[in-house]
């Protein structure tokens, strides 16, 4: 599964391993690897960058940092946290590659990732797509009304921005005001004759956030916080993920 | 925090949402199920799982489920999460996603249901990448269309096969 042999050169370069140790609970069982494979042998990305999950977490208990905080192999992993799931010991891998995600200077991340974390630290509504809450709020309603009048049986149909004291706070991709906004109707459709007391927030609507992909922490925290504040400020008591 | 499935399946257990599966008694259209591993291995584990299948079952009719194996909290990531769909390895982003495209072709399903917009991105690709013939589709515009208020421009996702089913509103099609 894997081409090349790993080469140790002795001893720690230095202790990248050890730093997220530190802020895992119990170390995220880092030290625990008894390499039975059961990560590597269910991980889809397994193969990819000639890594797998086992060969990265062995690469990094033995000090491989230069190699471990380079490889492209950490952008091709989603951490889906399969491997976390079957591993007996329960060792967050993940963890490990968000940290390595993090260890790679931002400027050099991947572009699209980045640019779309970018976007959304520079608009209120968090969208990757850079959607300004007045345009969001002119295809919402622009939408709402083409179906109240195309379809009489929802002429009674909401789609609330900023409502106060909906009961549920509601989220959205960014994909369906900007390009597919006939999809944005059938969830209202359910919403409203759920009975659903619901509203979006001018503020932080957008579902996405490629900050956190991006190993980010400082602005997917921020893009986090805004959504959150929003749906706070508004006395919400369900923040709704619709996906 | 909660996700709308949740809600999806508390709705129609509480009789809100009237849906039925009896468009698709005679047509036997099959489905299968991608979990999203963000709601359901990452966030509320196989519970939530249960309650999509819940939700599925009342909309296509349980006998048009075929799962994939492994499934719930077990399951493959399907490679669209994790920022994968912009990072630009495209190439890899694909050989991943054949492991999700193999399980799906081998269910035989019509369809396949996403949960979430990365996996729903990503297995629409990688369908038409490796030439599989399913459609993919949100849980949304089922529910819709089991309750007989799916319009002629809410059925993006559908196939041939479902675009002309139950249609709420012909007339406004543009």
């Amino acid at each position: 599964m894997t081409a090349n042999i790993v080469s140790i050169t002795g001893g720690k370069q230095s202790a990248f391993i050890d730093k997220v140790k530190e802020i895992l609970p119990q170390g995220g069982n880092l030290n625990l690897c008894l390499t039975c494979g059961a990560c590597a042998s269910g991980c889809p990305a397994t193969g990819l960058a000639d890594m797998d999950p086992r060969k990265f977490l062995r690469m990094c208990a033995m000090g491989m940092d230069e190699e471990v905080t380079t490889t492209p192999w950490v952008w091709m992993c989603t951490m889906c946290m399969r491997c976390i799931y079957v591993c007996p010991m329960e060792i967050n891998i993940p963890q490990l590659v968000f940290n390595a995600r993090a260890a790679w200077p931002r400027e050099n991340r991947p572009k699209g990732i980045r640019d779309s974390c970018d976007m959304a630290m520079r608009t209120e509504t968090n969208s990757a797509m850079g959607t300004a809450p007045d345009d969001f709020k002119f295809v919402v309603e622009d939408v709402l009304a083409e179906y109240q009048e195309a379809q009489p049986e929802f002429a009674d149909m909401q789609a609330p921005i900023d409502k106060e004291g909906a009961y549920f706070f509601l989220n959205q991709n960014s994909r369906e005001p900007n390009t597919e906004p006939d999809e944005l109707v059938p969830l209202w459709k359910i919403l409203h004759l759920a009975g659903a007391d619901w509203t979006y927030g001018s503020k932080g609507w957008a579902a996405e956030n490629y900050c956190l992909f991006l190993a980010d922490n400082k602005c997917w925290e921020h893009v986090t916080r805004v959504s959150a504040k929003q749906a706070d400020d508004l006395g919400c008591k369900v923040f709704l993920n619709t996906e | 925090m909660k996700s709308i499935y949740e809600y999806y399946a508390k709705w129609i257990r509480e009789g809100k949402l009237k849906v039925s599966s009896d468009w698709n008694k005679e047509r036997k259209v099959k489905f299968t199920i991608q979990d999203p591993c963000q709601i359901v291995r990452k966030t509320f584990g196989d519970p939530i799982a249960d309650d999509l299948r819940y939700v599925i079952g009342k909309v296509v009719g349980e006998e048009n489920i075929i799962e994939m194996t492994p499934n719930k909290s077990n399951n493959y990531c399907c490679g669209g999460g994790g920022g994968f769909l912009q990072s630009g390895f495209t190439e890899a982003r694909r050989a991943y996603g054949k492991v999700k495209f193999d399980q799906i072709m081998e269910t035989g399903a019509d369809y396949c249901i996403t949960g979430c917009h990365n996996c729903h991105a990503q297995v629409h690709d990688i369908g038409h990448h490796f030439g599989g013939h399913y459609s993919t589709v949100h849980i949304w515009t089922l529910i819709c269309l089991s309750l007989g208020v799916l319009g002629p421009n809410e059925r993006a996702y559908l196939g041939d096969d479902l675009k002309d089913v139950n249609v709420f509103h012909p007339e406004s099609e543009h």
